[in-house]
């Protein structure tokens, strides 16, 4: 992943980035409906969608599945990892399939991740795996209440 | 909620992304036995039910400008979390806003909220307004940067079908 911003995206590009982040269609031909309502083909947004998750300008194209829709559940954790063993630590909890996100940020806390399982007593069983693993506490934050939010990138 | 096992079969085959062919839902349905009008009816009642929150596609946020990018956590007083909560999540520039414990005494802080900008600058700027808004009812405060992105993948379905 590069976090370089620099990156040419002409109108076309903005539009579907634009359009694509409220949502697509589920139906036979979606690139050709998707594409209807942005004035182009289905194969010039395949073609640009493609270029758009290869240059990394998208990190995610498809459905977004709510885990507590599953019957699991989702948490965010921390943990306060010294500098000389971060990256280390960063590969064994990244190594674990139900980490879905993980950052390091500015804070004594400073690795922050997402865990999302189908069940809710599995995030327990994958926090101590992390801490057996790599000897240091994992603070778990499970969401109390979660507030509505109507928050989108304008390209 | 028990899972059916197409359904299951459809996020599994899904989970990391849609085809970007000319028709996805065929793809997905030769790779998981079934026709593609049954993927597709299955997958609008999984948007229906919210067990698909959109499809749709993620920007990275970095790649688009959005260079900083604050969590920003609050201690604020649980008989008014609610409401202020709720005040705070409506703010535009905030992509996401959870009560969560807190973690005494490590970490007193039990609203966060995620605010995005092109600086630092920025993000202070947006979270004036939230101290503001919170007013006498919060009694401490902190944003944490994001330096690196370490993993981002999503939701993973294991392939166990216990």
């Amino acid at each position: 992943m590069t976090d370089a911003p620099a990156i040419d995206l002409d109108a076309i590009d903005r539009a579907i980035l634009n359009a694509l982040q409220d949502g697509f269609p589920i139906t036979p031909q979606p690139f050709e409906d998707a594409g209807n309502a942005l004035g182009i083909d289905a194969e010039t947004l395949i073609v640009r969608l493609r270029r758009l998750h290869e240059d990394g300008t998208i990190t995610r194209f498809g459905p977004f599945y709510d885990a507590a829709a599953l019957g699991g559940a989702f948490c965010l954790c921390a943990m306060a990892v010294p500098a000389a063993e971060f990256d280390l630590v960063a590969a064994k909890v990244n190594a674990h399939p139900e980490v879905a996100h993980n950052y390091e940020r500015t804070h004594h806390l400073n690795m922050w991740f997402v865990i999302a399982t189908e069940r809710p007593e599995q995030i327990a069983e994958v926090t101590d795996r992390i801490e057996a693993e790599t000897g240091i506490t994992v603070f778990a934050f499970p969401k109390l209440q979660e507030f509505f939010i109507n928050f989108r990138v304008a390209v | 909620m028990r899972l059916d096992p197409q359904d299951r079969d459809i996020i599994q085959a899904t989970q990391a992304g849609l085809p970007m062919t000319e028709r996805p839902y065929r793809d997905i349905a030769a790779t998981v036995g079934l026709s593609e009008p049954d993927v597709i009816a299955r997958m609008q009642a999984l948007q229906a039910r919210g067990v698909i929150r959109r499809v749709a596609l993620a920007p990275n946020h970095y790649r688009l400008g959005m260079t900083a990018n604050g969590m920003t956590v609050w201690d604020v007083e649980d008989t008014r979390v609610a409401e202020l909560g709720a005040l705070v999540g409506a703010l535009d520039f905030v992509s996401h806003c959870y009560e969560r414990p807190r973690a005494l005494p490590v970490w007193p802080y039990n609203l966060f909220a995620m605010v995005h900008g092109s600086s630092r600058a920025e993000v202070e700027n947006k979270r004036a307004r939230i101290v503001t808004l919170l007013g006498d009812a919060c009694r401490a405060s902190d944003t944490l940067y994001s330096k690196r992105i370490l993993k981002k993948t999503g939701l993973r379905l294991s392939d166990r079908k216990d």
